[in-house]
């Protein structure tokens, strides 16, 4: 019986502790925005973070030394005010205003600056995650406690948008080993509008704001980050109350929450671009012809003809549920200043199409296919993601738009590492990929330049169409040094007109950003850009450090009735299990008596 | 040993050496099996496509020395075999490698990961092999019955459904009386009472899952082996002594139909960790099962062949346990 006396006592413990609870958590909850996070955050330290999630998670806490502003992208004040430049535009000098602190009190200094971008030019592990974007450095120093100097070794386009989180030195100079440093102490030191106050690896991530912060505390307590491994569930936890936003959702799940009440929808231009790549002719950095891609592929006419035999609008109806954008160039629309509107825009057109390759000398052979000069029919593989429904569905379309101009399609779509093996070796003749960009046009538009070619056939490039163009190439270096933004807008937009008219591969479209929040319990939230732009995955915090709590906020929250319900079935549980234990006693000495 | 032939050893000494030498036996084979894992994995996953160093770059502007550099540090510019022994000579000091994603040592990932798995699979197994074996006695002794029909059936139809698809079930169904995921919410108090059945709150679903579509194989295999022992004899003597049909049953029929049903307990013990992977992907229960699906997704070599090893390895010893359970249980394995 001693077991039941203890059960017995722990039932009544339960009982106790569960009731009393229950009001008191209510009556202390603070204003808390529940969020969820889907991706991985790879580590805290923003040296070596470079996951989205990662990054994402790092501006709450660190400012970079300049800011994107949440209307239109602009750089605005980070934690430095006010920059200039020289006349030779090789020398930048950044001032950081008095006043602004760390969040244990300190002041924000150059020397923290300072003391950053030299970490990273002379550690190679600091420079992990950022590295590129100190890469040009000639040096940075720091004259007094207000003026950073920054010297490149040439004119680089990128100084107003160095996404790199500045640290304070008084913390990180205690660091041994960047490598091996989580950053995961709590609370952490931040110029951001937010402090890490609670890390649970894949369970979640939690920050109290921060009342030091410059341009104001955050209108709400608490920010924590949620993780579900799936989309699905992070809907159904916003459907039931569980959480307050979500994003990346796909357009079935953006549509099931329509109409629902207490939910507002947030559908957001994106900066994600999906492609089909056209296997130009790979090639390594010096020529050398690489992979097995089709020889008619080489010529512009056949790609052209490609393209205008592929219905963008159609696909974007079809595949993304009308949740995206047409494309042109590289970059999509989010960012105006550079996003291509061409002069002549490429028609839907497959009777043309049929007429071009029949004047470029590809007649229809008796199945119906086109035969090159060579004799060889254009039968081409299309490689696709198993893992993304967007390339089965976009790959099945393609394949009968093409066979409408006389072009077989062989669409296979294999696991994502071994997609990444043949796109990297050109072992394909049609390939989907797609990118996320930035607001500074440089990486993207880098990527199809000769010398993102691979070194030799068994390494990798950066490149995913092999695109080697003269053209191309020489705009790329003008506008990398071109510091007029209208100067270098037009520039840019010239090397997308170029990689327009080469085809060396089709921007299918931008994907929206499908976004969802609880508006009882938030009644509005910072958009980036403004109209039209995305709450989470901005470039900043705005989305998070902006958002304004339904005054009465925390009594809707969950987790009390939660707990009541827990207590009422470890209680149930309990007491069903007692009493068989008691049940199967009696029968034990009714059994022993006879 | 010089004495006499004809003296017999005594039994208790004879069972003593020959059990040790059983065990001994057991154990031994257990490292051989798990030496063959820890070879199967680690060349198993570089069968997988890719290169690591290059999945660890993707979408990131990296040269040709800073790969070669990633490859150096993680060793995979050596050759295979001088990779493959440097791997075991770690795995010997408890050293299974640095995942390349996390940047963190696989031991620690898998350290963090093992309690919520071990919590869950652990309770469900135990409501599992409870319910399974009360089901699967009261069946068989009423064989045919309305109670054994049914019961039965519906330990089929859990049997025959996928855990994720149950499992998203269970969640729509029940609407807003469990969370829809994770192990506690973010928001409840620290202290300890609080915790706990916030834990408990999340794990009812997952729990049920995992319940509903294992519980019948210990059913089904406790039915059927007590139907083996109700037409033996022992039980005619002990109904002639005048015994309830309870104690008959208790006492005599199901201790000995219990035995197979014991190794298949741990046998899937074992099993259920793996099993568990879609579960707590379904749920984003921060456990191993997840961890696994998560190194797969990279590849992340080192984490691969850890999670392979742990969850390998747990079933070679769930085995061995079992072998040896069957020692206490079964007198006649004792003697042979």
């Amino acid at each position: 019986m001693g077991i039941l006396r203890r059960l017995g006592s722990v039932v009544g413990a339960v009982g106790l502790v569960a009731s009393p609870l229950a009001p008191a958590a209510q009556a202390q909850q603070p204003v808390t925005l529940r969020v969820a996070i889907i991706q991985q955050v790879d580590s805290l330290n923003p040296f070596l973070a470079t996951y989205q999630a990662s990054t994402e998670v790092g501006r709450l806490m660190y400012d970079y030394l300049t800011a994107y502003d949440a209307k239109d992208q602009r750089p605005v004040e980070g934690v430095a005010k006010s920059w200039e430049k020289s006349a030779d535009n090789l020398t930048w000098t950044f001032t950081v205003p008095d006043g602004k602190k760390w969040s244990d009190g300190q002041p924000i200094t150059a020397k923290d600056v300072g003391f950053t971008y030299n970490l990273m030019m002379t550690d190679k592990d600091a420079a992990t995650a950022n590295g590129s974007f100190v890469a040009n450095f000639e040096s940075v120093t720091v004259p007094d406690d207000r003026t950073v100097v920054i010297k490149t070794k040439v004119p680089q386009a990128s100084m107003l948008a160095l996404d790199v989180p500045i640290v304070p030195e008084h913390v990180w100079k205690g660091v041994g080993k960047i490598a091996d440093y989580k950053n995961d102490v709590t609370p952490s030191v931040s110029s951001g509008p937010f402090v890490l106050s609670e890390y649970r690896a894949n369970e979640f991530i939690k920050f109290k704001a921060n009342k030091e912060y410059w341009r104001g505390a955050p209108k709400y307590d608490e920010l924590h980050f949620i993780y579900y491994k799936t989309v699905d569930a992070a809907v159904q936890a916003l459907d039931k109350g569980e959480l307050d936003l979500v994003n990346r959702m796909g357009p079935a799940q953006f549509d099931s929450l329509k109409g629902k009440s207490g939910i507002t929808l947030n559908k957001a231009q994106g900066r994600r671009f999906n492609e089909l790549v056209l296997n130009s002719g790979a090639a390594t950095k010096t020529g050398e012809p690489i992979g097995d891609g089709h020889p008619a592929l080489k010529d512009v006419k056949v790609r052209q003809a490609i393209a205008k035999a592929i219905d963008q609008d159609a696909i974007i109806a079809r595949v993304n549920g009308g949740y995206a954008e047409r494309g042109t160039g590289p970059i999509p629309p989010v960012f105006p200043d550079y996003h291509l509107t061409p002069e002549k825009v490429r028609p839907f057109d497959p009777a043309a199409a049929n007429t071009e390759l029949d004047q470029a000398g590809y007649p229809k052979g008796s199945d119906g296919i086109r035969v090159g000069a060579d004799g060889k029919p254009l039968k081409l593989r299309l490689v696709g993601h198993t893992s993304r429904a967007y390339d089965e569905q976009a790959g099945e379309y393609i394949k009968s738009s093409l066979a409408d101009i006389g072009i077989a399609v062989d669409v296979q779509l294999v696991a994502d590492t071994l997609l990444d093996e043949q796109g990297v070796a050109g072992k394909f003749d049609l390939i989907f990929s797609g990118w996320g960009t930035n607001p500074d046009p440089d990486f993207i538009l880098s990527l199809h330049t000769c010398d993102s070619r691979p070194e030799s056939p068994t390494t990798s490039g950066t490149t995913d169409t092999f695109f080697c163009d003269k053209t191309y190439d020489e705009l790329y270096a003008k506008q990398g040094a071109e510091l007029d933004p209208a100067k270098r807008s037009a520039l840019v937009k010239q090397m997308q007109q170029r990689f327009y008219d080469e085809v060396p591969a089709i921007i299918l479209g931008h994907d929206n950003s499908l976004e969802a929040y609880r508006n009882d319990t938030f009644a509005s939230f910072t958009i980036q850009p403004d109209p039209g732009g995305v709450i989470m995955a901005q470039n900043g915090m705005w989305g998070y450090y902006g958002a304004v709590p339904v005054a009465a906020a925390g009594a809707a929250s969950s987790g009390p009735s939660g707990l009541l319900i827990a207590g009422i079935v470890v209680v149930v549980l309990l007491v069903v299990g007692g009493v068989l234990l008691l049940a199967r006693r009696r029968g034990a000495t009714a059994g022993d008596r006879e | 040993m010089t004495a006499p032939p004809l003296v017999r050893p005594s039994p208790r000494r004879g069972g003593g050496s020959g059990l040790l030498r059983h065990v001994a036996g057991k154990v031994g084979g257990a490292l051989v099996s798990l030496a063959a894992v820890v070879v199967l994995g680690f060349f198993l996953f570089r069968l997988i496509p890719g290169d690591p160093t290059v999945t660890m770059t993707r979408g990131r502007q990296v040269d040709e020395a800073q790969i070669a550099e990633l490859r150096a540090l993680h060793g995979y510019d050596r050759p295979i075999v001088e990779q493959f022994g440097k791997y075991v000579g770690g795995l010997l000091h408890g050293d299974m490698g640095t995942s390349l994603f996390y940047r963190r040592t696989v031991a620690e990932l898998i350290g963090e990961r093992v309690g919520p798995t071990l919590l869950l699979v652990g309770t469900s197994t135990l409501i599992a092999v409870t319910l399974g074996l009360w089901l699967g006695i009261r069946g068989a002794w009423r064989r045919d019955s309305p109670f054994d029909r049914a019961s039965t059936g519906v330990a089929l139809v859990g049997w025959a459904m996928p855990a994720f698809w149950l499992g998203m079930l269970l969640s729509m169904v029940t609407g807003n009386l469990f969370p829809s995921g994770g192990m506690r919410f973010s928001s409840t108090p620290p202290d300890f009472w609080s915790q706990a059945l916030d834990v408990a709150h999340h794990m009812v679903l997952p729990c049920l899952t995992l319940i509903a579509v294992v519980y019948a194989q210990y059913q089904l295999v406790m039915r059927s082996s007590l139907l083996e022992e109700m037409n033996a004899d022992y039980l005619t003597t002990a109904r002639a002594k005048g015994l309830r049909d309870d104690q008959v049953r208790r006492r005599h029929a199901v201790p000995n139909a219990l035995l197979p049903t014991v190794t298949l307990v741990f046998l899937h013990i074992g099993l259920v960790v793996t099993g568990a992977i879609t579960v707590e992907t379904v749920f984003s229960w921060p456990g191993l099962g997840l961890l696994t699906y998560e190194a797969l997704a990279g590849p992340d070599l080192p984490l691969l062949q850890g999670t392979f090893v742990v969850l390998a390895g747990s079933v070679i010893v769930m085995n061995v346990l079992a072998d040896l359970l069957y020692q206490v249980l079964d007198p006649r394995v004792r003697a042979s």
